[in-house]
């Protein structure tokens, strides 16, 4: 279990998010969103299949472009401005759910790449940074391989060491361990609920419930692009008020 | 129920697999003799090899190699009894033509030489840098040069520096391969100069030019953003290699001239007509150069170029030149600027839909029309310049085809990771889509390469159609058919061959899928 009494709040606010609408044509994906996420918070999003919680932490990046309502990310509104967006993403770091290393560079390689390039950090010191991350998700024997040959917990696990090596403020979750064989989502757990507890602002979309219930403080419900119940863990699990959430809770906590 | 209960006490050992399954019992029969189908297929081969072979291998073996005509060899043939047949292989005493062209006998060592200083400049980029292959491929070049210096009875004076500059080579490949690149990158000026001859400093001009037009290209993008500075840049460009300012004088001079007197017009632009001498720089600069140093070597005109020099020629220089500017037109085809997708789009299906023989006509008769009055090019750069072109707009599809299959994963985690859209194309995209296309562009090359064939349809002499003819022309040679074809055959199947075992040498070194 995750050691609470470190996980702090604090009321700075990390990640805005007001009236917010998104469309793909015709189709409208995302219904008057509002969030705010203080710094520290560990939020866990869920929903059926559909429900636009990939597109929504997607927009928080800019991968999905918003067409109404306004993203602000650490005090900077995420517009056409290509400054900006590359000012956010260099900040918010992203976990895929296919992990989408770089499979032609080794592991190292794949994590000293960007803090080299966008934050012009020396080969050397980069290097550090990197052995130090992959000793925290405890696979710094495999630094001179290449993706193809690890597991794909391993895979995952790297891929947040990553993105943790451009030190990022906020980390983004898209259904880690959705891809994962059953033995292997534990240490890509384990590794989430350590991030959690040294204070990392996280939004992850995951359907792994007990993650919910040990790390988050607030569990996000969303269905048909919009957030129908949000709520601690505790009420959500043991009270929740809609009976759309006491449905598909029970359709995934039932087997 | 205890038929349903095991349980093993002990695991079993590996063991060695029965002689069938084993060496060439087994490789024969899984390849040769695998079913009864195979196996009629198998004799039936041998049978068809046998026939083809008894009939053209006594032919190719008995060869005449020492004749002074194709009518000495006929008789020499004749000596050897009724029916002795055998090829003609004395006319490849001509050897010379097939490979230099008319090039002045006395100034070989100046093709050769390029030859082996373009080996030397490709090595490190074959290899990347890795440091034995570089060196034997220098060290390797260097040898087969010298031997091939003595056979044409260059200058021992000579002999000695190319050792000695070969050697040089050799000992850099092996202490800082990576250096080499010097060499390919100086190569282009250092190739012309030694193929063409006249001034050095001609050469170094190009490329002092081009490098300028580079770094202030490179310099400005990130100041005053990507147009300004294109324009910038080919205006560098523009007024390093042609004369922009005469060329706006007389279309002025043109436009006054509909309202105006000839007289008045003259005078109105007197002021300014000093400016006409001020552009192109370039002949400035190497003018200069030249005055203050004169290194020159005797100049070989376009028109002595033939052979395979000429094919080397044009294919070298038209391969390394169109897989930039493929990448770049694939890159376009899929950019988000409409304008920029247009062009890309546009320039591809326009090449892509007419024929080769149709840009080489273009380049021969009326490029000329579109070029302004005083540029003069060379009908050898005319046509490497169309065939840039058209291979460009193959690669350019092969590309987007590498592009297309990457997943969209890797373009979202290079976004996601903060990389501007050139640093994600050149480190994560291109890498990955290129590996990809290599099976692709190396045999887009390996067809350019041949089809340097064709410039014979303008009147270059390329060694399949031009040269063979002049040898046919010569009242010795004529009538003899099969042996030049196959001589030119099998110097391009050499190089054809070598590029594709190269490529599959690349697949395998850049494989990290480990699937």
């Amino acid at each position: 279990m995750a050691n609470a009494a470190k996980m702090t709040v604090t009321d700075e606010v990390a990640i805005q998010i007001t009236a917010m609408n998104k469309w793909y044509g015709q189709f409208h994906v995302l219904r008057d969103i509002n969030i705010t996420v203080n710094r520290g918070e560990r939020i866990v999003i869920c929903g059926p299949s559909g429900s636009g919680k990939s597109t929504l932490i997607r927009c928080i990046n800019r991968l999905e472009e918003h067409q109404q309502g306004q993203i602000v990310v650490d005090g900077t509104e995420l517009t056409n401005d290509l400054k900006n967006i590359d000012k956010v993403r260099s900040e918010v770091g992203m976990v895929f759910q296919h992990f989408n290393l770089f499979p032609h560079l080794t592991i190292l390689e794949n994590l000293t790449l960007a803090p080299i390039w966008v934050r012009k950090v020396p080969k050397k010191e980069a290097e550090e940074t990197a052995m130090y991350f992959l000793q925290k998700v405890k696979i710094p024997e495999q630094a001179h391989k290449y993706p193809g040959q690890l597991s794909g917990g391993q895979q995952q696990r790297v891929a947040i060491a990553r993105s943790l090596c451009m030190k990022p403020r906020i980390m983004l979750f898209d259904e880690p361990t959705s891809a994962l064989d059953p033995e292997m989502i534990k240490e890509v757990l384990d590794t989430m609920i350590s991030l959690a507890e040294d204070g990392m602002t996280m939004i992850c979309v995951t359907h792994e419930m007990g993650f919910a219930q040990a790390v988050a403080n607030r569990v996000i419900f969303m269905d048909q692009g919009q957030i129908v119940e949000q709520n601690e863990p505790k009420e959500f699990f043991n009270n929740p008020k809609s009976d759309r959430t006491k449905l598909f809770l029970s359709q995934i906590l039932g087997h | 129920m205890s038929d349903s209960s095991f349980i093993r006490s002990e695991m079993l050992q590996p063991q060695i697999p029965p002689v069938s399954e084993r060496g060439i019992v087994k490789w024969l029969r899984e390849n040769l003799f695998s079913g009864w189908l195979n196996s009629i297929l198998t004799i039936l081969a041998l049978v068809a090899l046998y026939f083809a072979l008894s009939n053209s291998l006594p032919w190719v073996l008995n060869g005449v190699w020492d004749a002074g005509s194709l009518n000495d060899c006929r008789a020499i043939l004749a000596a050897r009894g009724e029916d002795a047949v055998g090829a003609c292989w004395a006319v490849l005493s001509r050897w010379n033509q097939f490979i230099y062209g008319f090039y002045p006998v006395e100034l070989y060592w100046r093709p050769t030489l390029a030859a082996a200083l373009l080996i030397v400049a490709l090595a490190p980029v074959l290899y990347f840098g890795l440091r034995r292959p570089t060196t034997y491929m220098t060290g390797g070049i260097g040898l087969l040069l010298l031997l091939s210096l003595f056979g044409l009875k260059t200058d021992t004076w000579h002999i000695g520096l190319a050792a000695a500059v070969f050697g040089a080579l050799t000992a850099v490949a092996w202490l800082l391969p990576k250096k080499l690149l010097y060499v390919t990158l100086a190569f282009p000026g250092i190739g012309f100069w030694l193929l063409w001859g006249g001034s050095a400093w001609g050469p170094v001009a190009v490329m002092i030019g081009l490098g300028l037009v580079g770094a202030l290209a490179l310099w400005t993008i990130p100041r005053i953003g990507m147009i300004l500075a294109a324009l910038l840049a080919a205006l560098l460009f523009l007024s390093w290699f042609m004369d922009p300012i005469s060329s706006v004088l007389d279309f002025f001079g043109m436009i006054l001239g509909w309202v105006l007197a000839p007289e008045t017009v003259a005078s109105i632009l007197r002021p300014v007509a000093g400016l006409r001498d001020l552009l192109p720089l370039q002949p400035h600069v190497s003018g200069g150069l030249q005055s203050l140093l004169p290194v020159s070597l005797e100049q070989v005109d376009s028109d002595q170029f033939g052979g395979f020099l000429l094919a080397f020629v044009i294919g070298v220089t038209a391969i390394s030149a169109s897989l930039p500017i493929g990448i770049v037109l694939a890159l376009g085809r899929r950019s988000d600027m409409p304008l920029v997708k247009m062009i890309c789009v546009g320039f591809i299906e326009f090449v892509r839909g007419v024929p080769l023989i149709t840009m080489l006509f273009t380049a021969s008769l009326l490029l000329q029309y579109f070029l302004p009055p005083q540029t003069n090019f060379d009908l050898i750069l005319r046509v490497i310049i169309l065939v840039t072109l058209f291979a460009a707009a193959y690669i350019a599809e092969v590309v987007r085809g590498g592009l297309a299959a990457l997943p969209r994963g890797q373009y979202e985690a290079a976004d996601a990771l903060g990389l501007d859209y050139w640093q994600a194309q050149r480190l994560i995209i291109l890498p990955q889509a290129l590996k990809i296309s290599i099976p692709g562009i190396v045999s887009s090359f390996i067809g350019l390469f041949k089809d340097t064939t064709l410039v014979a349809l303008v009147g270059l002499a390329d060694p399949l159609q031009g040269i063979r003819k002049i040898v046919l022309a010569d009242t010795d040679w004529k009538g003899i058919y099969w042996e030049p074809f196959i001589f030119v055959g099998c110097i391009f199947f050499v190089v054809c061959f070598s590029m594709s075992r190269y490529s599959m040498y690349l697949e395998q070194k850049l494989k990290t899928d480990h699937r």
